[in-house]
């Protein structure tokens, strides 16, 4: 009689109603609960936003692996016989896939079209070109030591004078998206940490606009899980809510910058779009937000509970 | 369990609350309670009166686990609360009914929703939530109120909401903060004859109350407190 049977349907239902209860509680303050909700939803749609530009940059620097060559540039008094057996050589060790020989004259040819100064060229008394041999890798991850070691060996080769890795630039720009991506993760970490307490804050002052509610609640017996009950699924539907608009945000800015990227990729004669999985953002951007949302409403009340508690 | 001599007729029933030995004092060394001793039995009603500062508000919070004693022992049903944990004390406090001079109604919330907390709490099934509650705004009296929102009733109504949520849960004890400190002579004796329905039914019922014009028409034990002490106890 005194203690209610334990039934695990009046439980849930209970649940949803609560659940049910604190949304239209948000749902009767829209402006307070619209203000809130965007400033979450902009502090996820900045790192989400640039976790996808950063990830987009990444994988188009991946389609580049393709084009990595080393170009051999050999010392001047080669004969090109020697350079045609040297190519033949290199054409047989394993970790080249092909290697192909360009005299200097096939040089000085081929940069006299691509230039445009043939005439100046005309005037030298000897060909400045060097013969090269342009060398397709079997390896083209450039983040692995194979490459690097081939290089050195094509280095240290008597015929060569300089061995070059022409995605070096490539590299770089792996580093810097490297170190980009932390810098992201570091301020995706930052904003979860404000979301934390804009949302412990929302529900600091519900708790205290609710403070004699919560005290009659103690005196009939409520237990604190009872009390913390609304609280939670109050931080819930701000964590969710927040994780949605923060989506919003992103995809409309995401398609505002998609159009210019465009136009840019076609003046580069590149396929390039800018991909995004929507489907994917909008499931975890929602979902961070709920856990945050109820691990700062469960802080939130935490704390002040145990300030109410008669002592 | 009780090795004194028998006080008054009541003594032959079973104990319902025993302070023994009890002190209270706050942190700025103000000794509200010093040495309290005396026993109400399972299904005795009794005033406690005193003037105000006497203790009596304290001796109710002790009574419902709103503050500890300092010193000495309490007993209510059978409980020692002086060792209840902390985890314990909300299932305690829903074998007392509380009544309060300010009623403490959520003002957001219906006549219903309000009377209707403790067996939310308790988790009780719908249906029996809207039969009790309705049994028990019928026996205060405010049946065809129960969609108003109290502050659309009068003091009088008010606080029989009140009184309608501390026995709506049917507890073994009810407890009452000045119930008619707000109301005209009329309305309080209404109020008394209420409590003296809910202990026709054997519910303990300890009232602390200054209305002395009142009960003393009313022929029930009077406990005074003067200064955290036992002044006298009156039995009619």
């Amino acid at each position: 009689m005194i203690f209610a049977k334990f039934n695990i349907k009046n439980y849930l239902l209970r649940h949803v109603q609560v659940m049910l209860f604190s949304l239209g509680q948000l749902w009767r303050q829209p402006l307070s609960t619209l203000m809130t909700i965007i400033v979450i939803g902009i502090a996820f749609a900045l790192p989400a936003g640039l976790y996808v530009l950063l990830n987009n940059v990444e994988q188009v620097s991946d389609q580049w692996d393709d084009a990595t060559q080393i170009s051999l540039f050999l010392q001047q008094d080669v004969f090109p016989d020697q350079a045609i057996a040297l190519n033949k050589k290199l054409n047989s060790w394993p970790q080249i896939t092909e290697a192909h020989y360009q005299s200097s004259s096939q040089s000085l040819e081929e940069f006299r079209q691509l230039s445009g100064l043939g005439s100046l060229l005309d005037t030298l008394p000897t060909n400045p070109l060097p013969a090269v041999i342009i060398i397709q890798p079997d390896q083209t991850d450039l983040r692995s030591d194979a490459i690097g070691s081939l290089l050195a060996k094509l280095e240290a080769l008597p015929e060569v004078e300089q061995a070059q890795l022409d995605m070096e630039w490539l590299q770089r720009l792996r580093s810097i998206n490297e170190t980009a991506q932390r810098g992201i993760g570091i301020l995706g970490l930052l904003l979860s940490l404000s979301v934390l307490l804009i949302i412990g804050n929302t529900i600091r002052l519900a708790i205290l606009s609710r403070q004699s509610e919560i005290r009659v609640i103690k005196l009939v017996g409520g237990t604190n899980a009872f009390i913390r009950r609304p609280f939670l699924y109050t931080g819930f539907w701000y964590g969710l809510l927040g994780g949605i608009m923060g989506w919003l945000t992103l995809s409309f800015s995401l398609s505002l910058v998609n159009g210019p990227i465009n136009e840019l990729a076609k003046l580069y004669s590149s396929q390039f779009t800018l991909h995004w999985s929507s489907a994917i953002l909008l499931l975890v951007l929602p979902l961070i937000g709920l856990l945050l949302g109820v691990l700062g409403a469960w802080i939130s009340v935490g704390r002040h509970l145990s300030a109410i508690e008669p002592h | 369990m009780d090795d004194r001599k028998p006080e008054s007729s009541w003594n032959t029933g079973i104990t319902m609350i025993r302070f023994t030995d009890v002190y209270k004092r706050y942190s700025n060394h103000y000794e509200a309670l010093s040495g309290l001793s005396f026993h109400l039995n399972d299904g005795e009603m009794a005033f406690l009166t005193g003037h105000s500062g006497a203790g009596k508000s304290t001796l109710l919070k002790l009574i419902a686990l709103i503050e500890r004693s300092s010193h000495g022992q309490v007993l209510v049903n059978n409980q020692n609360l002086t060792r209840l944990p902390k985890r314990k004390i909300p299932y305690y406090r829903r074998q007392i009914g509380i009544v309060f001079q300010d009623h403490n109604l959520l003002h957001d919330r219906t006549v219903f929703d309000n009377v209707a907390l403790p067996l939310i709490i308790a988790g009780e099934n719908h249906r029996e939530i809207g039969r009790r509650v309705r049994a028990s705004l019928d026996k205060v009296g405010l049946l065809g109120k129960e969609r108003n929102l109290p502050i659309a009733l009068s003091g009088g109504e008010q606080q029989r909401v009140g009184i309608a949520r501390a026995v709506v849960n049917r507890p073994p004890i009810l407890l009452a903060d000045e119930p008619t400190g707000n109301l005209d002579p009329e309305l309080s004796r209404d109020i008394m004859h209420l409590f003296e329905q809910f202990n026709q039914v054997g519910t303990t019922v300890f009232i602390a109350t200054h209305d002395l014009d009142l009960i003393n028409t009313l022929p029930y034990r009077q406990i005074i407190l003067d200064s955290g002490r036992l002044a006298e106890q009156e039995s009619l």
